[in-house]
């Protein structure tokens, strides 16, 4: 009797365990596919997500690639109808607009507005209009991205020089110290076809130019602002720059900074890091951060969401998806992710909480904070964008080379031109 | 009854699942590959796909200037790759035949090293080794008091610096044909030419590489086609850069499936490329029938 007793005790509070953690986890024992690029923000995450099956009794079946890779993963298994997908990390800017076009993204308005909790509006509004296309809420924003200015303190004091606040007194600077017979050059920046696109962009508004007129499609690629950016950055590149600066992607731009060979550098902000932190770089201690120089038209850098969180439109678990990304981009993670793992992200809240900045240089952070709210976009926002920065991207590979770029901007601009018109709303 | 049916059609059936096999991997394909390249299938379009008939091959030819440049580098790349190749090849290969010595199977199996490696990490060694200003290639040449390149990052030399890569992988390929064809030589020639007088030079020229021209034919003939589609250690190291100054055919025809999601395009020059080479073998494998080689 006494052991039907003790059973039946065990029943009942076996039973009472299960249905709380079948109340608790409505999504418990399902399994969603999360893909993910190779990011400082998915190494941050990836620890947690067993917290998060923890939590929630969802299995996380996650993997990750580098960005080319996985546009291009995504792309095949899209185009194939492969439903195996369920979140997934996406460029806004690249690949965006081609994505909606097809249709791949869920539209996470109805998602958003129901959650109160949540706290959409908490997202800068920069960053919730660069990942809403034609209305559709295509991501969630994770991290944000502006060009600044890199520099080396210790050689700038050295020679007396203050820290550039326009492109002419850069390029000064850069002249000035530049001394390639010991090795030592005075600014790099990218200078591979299509990745030096994105760093040029700064370059190109602060002088005024665009890619092309956004009301009329009208391409802008050899009007004399544009040309004017042009000319800057490749002149920059071509007088101070390294040898080999053509075959130079930021890894390796960082590269040669951290050999202490280079006096000054632009680049995307998320970078520092592998500038700033000592473990990682040797220049730490006398690397400087500062607000993009200012041009003719004032200093009109990018600031952008580089990436952003979605779900597959043919996903079979979006619910479960929804409860992934909501938990990956809540306040809470974003607290941790920003503040301990220094991740720009684009919630207000976390940037104003100093929890949120602890652990952020101070000058880097001025030179952000300087940064937000100007241009939303760094190349082109067309469904054809690769293609397009190949195009742009010619035009200062020929200007580094001593090419005549003025006649390959204005034939880029016939094809971009022809570019635009397939891409007319 | 079906034993029966079988005996009947045996010759049918045999080779049945061989041709399935050859219809589905490779009839298939190219058939597929041969039909888009006729649409304007592209993936960032809002224009529906459709038949387009030749006008994919027109633009390839009339309007795309990047395409006709990379077919001549394509071929720039090839030629420089061959000569170097089967000239060191064949004359490593003569060199190490020439006598016996002991270790003389150490040196085949080194020989075999750089092949034996992944490409991409070839590819990934000697961008280090190339880097204009800290790579150790430039600090060597300036040690010895020579002139420094920028290597892959000039557009004027980054298709020799390939050829020197891909030579340095593959150069060993050629020496090992030529060792397996020098093994198979008769004896009696060399024989009959020492008693003529005829000296080390003469034997080689009169003797030794008219006998080898077969094994050298397909040798050339293999890093003929391994050449033209070269991929790996272009994608690895420059990516087709500087600008476009080493995007031979098949970067090219990558760059627009994969990146400009053109695949309609890119098809059509799939089946170009496709043409040159199956040209060229016919061309090969029709003069060695010819010259009797």
């Amino acid at each position: 009797m006494k052991r039907l007793n003790l059973l039946l005790v065990l029943i009942l509070i076996l039973s009472s365990v299960l249905s709380v953690s079948a109340q608790d986890k409505p999504f418990d024992g399902q399994t969603i596919r999360v893909v993910l690029a190779n990011h400082a923000w998915t190494d941050a995450v990836a620890p947690k997500i067993p917290e998060f099956e923890a939590l929630t009794g969802i299995k996380v079946e996650w993997e990750s690639y580098g960005e080319e890779q996985l546009n291009q993963k995504l792309t095949t298994e899209f185009i194939a109808g492969n439903a195996g997908v369920d979140v997934f990390m996406t460029r806004p800017l690249q690949e965006g607009a081609n994505m909606e076009m097809n249709g791949w993204y869920y539209d996470l308005a109805e998602k958003t507005a129901a959650d109160v909790e949540y706290d959409f509006e908490d997202f800068t509004e920069s960053s919730r209009s660069a990942t809403t296309f034609n209305g559709t809420i295509t991501a969630i924003p994770l991290v944000t991205e502006q060009e600044i200015l890199y520099y080396r303190k210790d050689i700038l004091e050295e020679n007396g020089i203050e820290v550039p606040t326009t492109l002419d007194e850069l390029y000064a600077a850069a002249e000035k110290l530049n001394d390639p017979a010991n090795e030592f050059y005075g600014f790099v920046a990218r200078g591979q076809r299509s990745p030096l696109v994105t760093q040029l962009s700064s370059f190109i508004y602060s002088y005024g130019g665009d890619w092309f007129d956004r009301d009329t499609y009208t391409a802008t690629l050899n009007t004399p602002e544009t040309l004017a950016g042009i000319e800057m950055y490749s002149n920059l590149l071509k007088n101070f720059g390294p040898p080999g600066v053509l075959n130079m992607h930021w890894a390796q731009c960082i590269g040669i900074f951290n050999e202490k060979k280079v006096a000054f550098y632009t680049d995307a902000s998320s970078l520092y890091p592998n500038l700033l932190d000592p473990t990682k770089s040797d220049v730490a201690e006398v690397t400087g951060c500062a607000v993009f120089p200012a041009g003719p038209a004032g200093a009109v850098m990018y600031d952008i969401t580089a990436w952003g969180l979605s779900i597959y439109a043919e996903s079979q678990n979006k619910d479960a998806a929804w409860e992934f990304i909501r938990w990956a981009t809540g306040k809470e993670n974003s607290l941790f992710i920003q503040g301990e793992k220094a991740q720009q992200l684009a919630r207000t809240s976390v940037w104003n909480d100093p929890e949120g900045i602890k652990s952020f240089p101070a000058d880097w952070a001025a030179a952000v904070a300087g940064s937000i709210g100007a241009k939303s976009y760094d190349r082109p926002l067309i469904t054809a964008v690769t293609e397009a920065r190949d195009l742009i991207g010619g035009i200062v590979v020929t200007a580094i080379e001593g090419g005549d770029y003025l006649k390959a901007a204005d034939e880029a601009n016939v094809k971009f031109q022809e570019m635009l018109n397939n891409e007319k709303p | 009854m079906i034993s029966r049916w079988i005996d009947r059609h045996e010759k049918h059936i045999f080779p049945l699942p061989a041709v399935i096999f050859i219809i589905l991997m490779m009839v298939f394909p190219l058939g597929y590959t041969v039909w888009n390249s006729l649409t304007n299938w592209t993936l960032t379009s809002k224009a529906p796909t459709e038949f387009i008939g030749m006008t994919n091959y027109i633009e390839l030819f009339t309007k795309d200037e990047r395409f006709i440049q990379s077919v001549w580098r394509t071929f720039y790349f090839t030629g420089g790759s061959l000569i170097i190749q089967v000239t060191l090849g064949v004359a490593s290969g003569i060199l190490i035949d020439a006598k016996k010595y002991p270790g003389k199977r150490i040196v085949n199996s080194i020989l075999l090293l750089p092949m034996m490696a992944t490409p991409v990490a070839i590819a990934m060694v000697w961008l280090l080794i190339l880097e204009p200003t800290t790579g150790v290639m430039n600090y060597l040449l300036k040690q010895v008091g020579l002139p420094i390149s920028k290597w892959l990052s000039s557009t004027s030399t980054v298709i020799p610096s390939l050829i020197l890569i891909d030579s340095w992988e593959w150069t060993p390929l050629i020496t090992l044909i030529t060792l397996a064809g020098l093994a198979t030589l008769p004896t009696d020639p060399y024989e009959s030419a020492i008693v003529d007088g005829a000296n080390t030079f003469q034997t080689i020229w009169h003797i030794t590489l008219p006998m080898l021209r077969p094994t050298i034919a397909i040798g050339a003939l293999l890093r003929f086609i391994d050449c033209f589609k070269i991929f790996d250690i272009i994608y690895s190291t420059t990516g087709g850069g500087p600008g476009y100054s080493s995007e031979t055919l098949n970067i090219y025809t990558y760059q627009n499936s994969f990146y400009y999601f053109k695949f309609g395009y890119a098809s059509s020059m799939l089946v170009i490329f496709f043409a040159i080479v199956l040209g060229t073998v016919l061309f090969v494998t029709y003069t060695r029938k010819r010259l009797e080689v």
